[in-house]
């Protein structure tokens, strides 16, 4: 596992740990976007083998309060869901860059995305 | 850019201190959690909950015709609430629709303190003015000098006698009376007092379904009482409570919100409150005739909607039978305490007997009619 300096970003506030093309990608979404949330309580991710598009919204993460939308951060099949936080969403607050984690895809196609700094200053600019 | 508009409480800095995440509510800017709304939630159900409420409006009408003129301009028949008893009532237009749902504390035999949404302040303030032109009575908006502060939950009593320095107005000012008093005071009464030498109101009322108190101060006065309260029930596992959970608790205990189910279009019988409607009443009131009219209980009405699941419905979410929509979500989410989903909704009357369920984006939740509250504390 990367430290969040080495993960790459999204604008809609996904991590994603990825090597690069045809490799699988590790996704979830940032303690920025979990702590605007607020408590998750509910997780709908892609089903095992559904391909998705960078750009796409796959799943959803629900609050009490409100709904967030996942989108995916690259183009690919999904490999593997975290159980885990299917069972246990409160798992997305308490460590969203480890056991929160969300997704891995086998990647086909790696979008340009964000890296720490530039993620950092859309965050903390908005 | 800060919004030119929003207001703050005069505990804001407190609140910043705390950690509090903030959103604009009625143009002001208040917490909305402090830490985990949900562990803030179950704090009230289970210890206590500390709430800034110091952007609700407090008018306060007072003078020889007081209760007259709230007897005209009001639903309720405020004259005959004792002195020391509160009451919830509305305030509606014309045409029998919700300008706001009030809580009115007679204070005095000619003093009345009329607490209103943030949002409604003016419009509550104007309305009150008009209606009450015609009395020997006045109209002061005082909403900027007194300050709220609701204490909710089991412990309530416990965090309030603990923290100390209240006193009954009153023979024998003493520590002692208070807790006499305050431990005899039943549901929807108050009385005048002092903490620590400044006046204030503790109330047996609330918006959470628990028992708990709602104090009324000086502004000026709120930070010390703040403090004082938090600091004698951190150790019981009170915790400060933000605006998220207090949604979540007042929609478990089947408490209407303006905004949400009470609204200019809608009649205290459609949003379930058709109790509040009292024929005997004597005097005439803004909105009588048409909430007395048989049409004031046509048309759409509220009902409670539970599911099984996690996915909640939500706020303009429709309701559907079969395909046919045949109403709309007002409030909707996953209830803490009960561990499903659970929505109130404005719901066809003719459709309240048919298998139901609500869009949520796309996918149809079904969902069945229960009534209100969803959940009841034990007495």
């Amino acid at each position: 596992m990367k430290g969040e300096q080495e993960l790459r970003y999204t604008a809609e506030h996904e991590w994603v740990d990825a090597d690069g093309d045809a490799g699988i990608a590790t996704v979830g979404i940032t303690d920025y976007a979990a702590n605007r949330l607020g408590d998750i309580v509910f997780v709908d991710l892609p089903a095992v083998g559904t391909e998705v598009t960078a750009g796409e919204v796959v799943g959803e993460l629900e609050s009490t309060k409100s709904v967030g939308e996942l989108y995916a951060p690259v183009t690919g099949v999904v490999e593997e869901v975290n159980d885990e936080v299917a069972a246990s969403p409160e798992v997305v607050n308490g460590d969203p860059f480890g056991r929160g984690w969300l997704l891995r895809v086998r990647v086909t196609e790696l979008p340009r995305l964000l890296d720490h700094d530039e993620y950092k200053r859309m965050t903390e600019g908005a | 850019m800060t919004e030119p508009s929003s207001r703050r409480s005069p505990l804001h800095d407190v609140h910043v201190r705390e950690g509090a995440a903030f959103t604009d509510f009625g143009g002001w800017e208040m917490p909305l959690k402090f830490g985990s709304e949900l562990a803030e939630h179950t704090a009230v159900r289970t210890a206590a909950g500390l709430f800034d409420l110091s952007h609700m409006g407090e008018i306060v009408v007072l003078g020889p015709q007081a209760a007259e003129a709230l007897d005209a301009a009001l639903l309720g028949e405020l004259s005959l609430v004792e002195e020391g008893r509160a009451r919830y009532t509305l305030l509606l237009n014309e045409q029998g629709g919700v300008l706001d749902d009030l809580v009115v504390y007679r204070t005095g035999q000619d003093r009345f303190l009329v607490v209103a949404n943030a949002a409604n302040r003016e419009v509550v303030a104007a309305a009150l003015r008009e209606r009450a032109a015609a009395f020997d009575c006045a109209v002061q908006d005082e909403s900027d000098d007194v300050g709220l502060i609701a204490l909710q939950g089991p412990l309530s009593l416990d965090v309030l006698l603990e923290t100390g320095g209240f006193s009954a107005d009153g023979d024998g000012r003493t520590e002692e009376r208070f807790a006499e008093l305050v431990r005899g005071l039943g549901n929807y009464r108050f009385l005048a007092g002092e903490f620590r030498g400044h006046p204030v109101l503790v109330a047996r009322t609330g918006y959470t379904g628990e028992y708990g108190f709602e104090i009324f101060t000086a502004s000026g006065v709120l930070a010390e009482l703040w403090s004082a309260l938090l600091s004698t029930g951190r150790g019981s596992g009170v915790l400060p409570v933000g605006l998220a959970a207090r949604d979540t608790l007042r929609l478990e205990a089947g408490m209407p919100l303006y905004g949400n189910e009470l609204l200019p279009v809608t009649t205290p019988q459609q949003a379930g409150l058709g109790r509040l409607v009292r024929r005997e009443k004597r005097a005439d009131y803004v909105g009588r005739a048409a909430v007395e009219a048989t049409e004031a209980g046509s048309g759409r009405v509220l009902v409670g909607l539970a599911a099984e699941g996690r996915r909640a419905g939500r706020k303009g979410y429709p309701v559907r039978a079969g395909d046919r929509e045949v109403g709309v979500v007002t409030s909707g989410a996953l209830s803490p305490t009960l561990g499903h989903p659970i929505a109130m909704a404005y719901v066809d009357q003719d459709a309240r007997a048919a298998e139901l369920s609500i869009d949520v984006r796309g996918t149809g939740l079904p969902v069945t009619v229960v009534p209100l509250p969803f959940y009841k504390r034990k007495a």
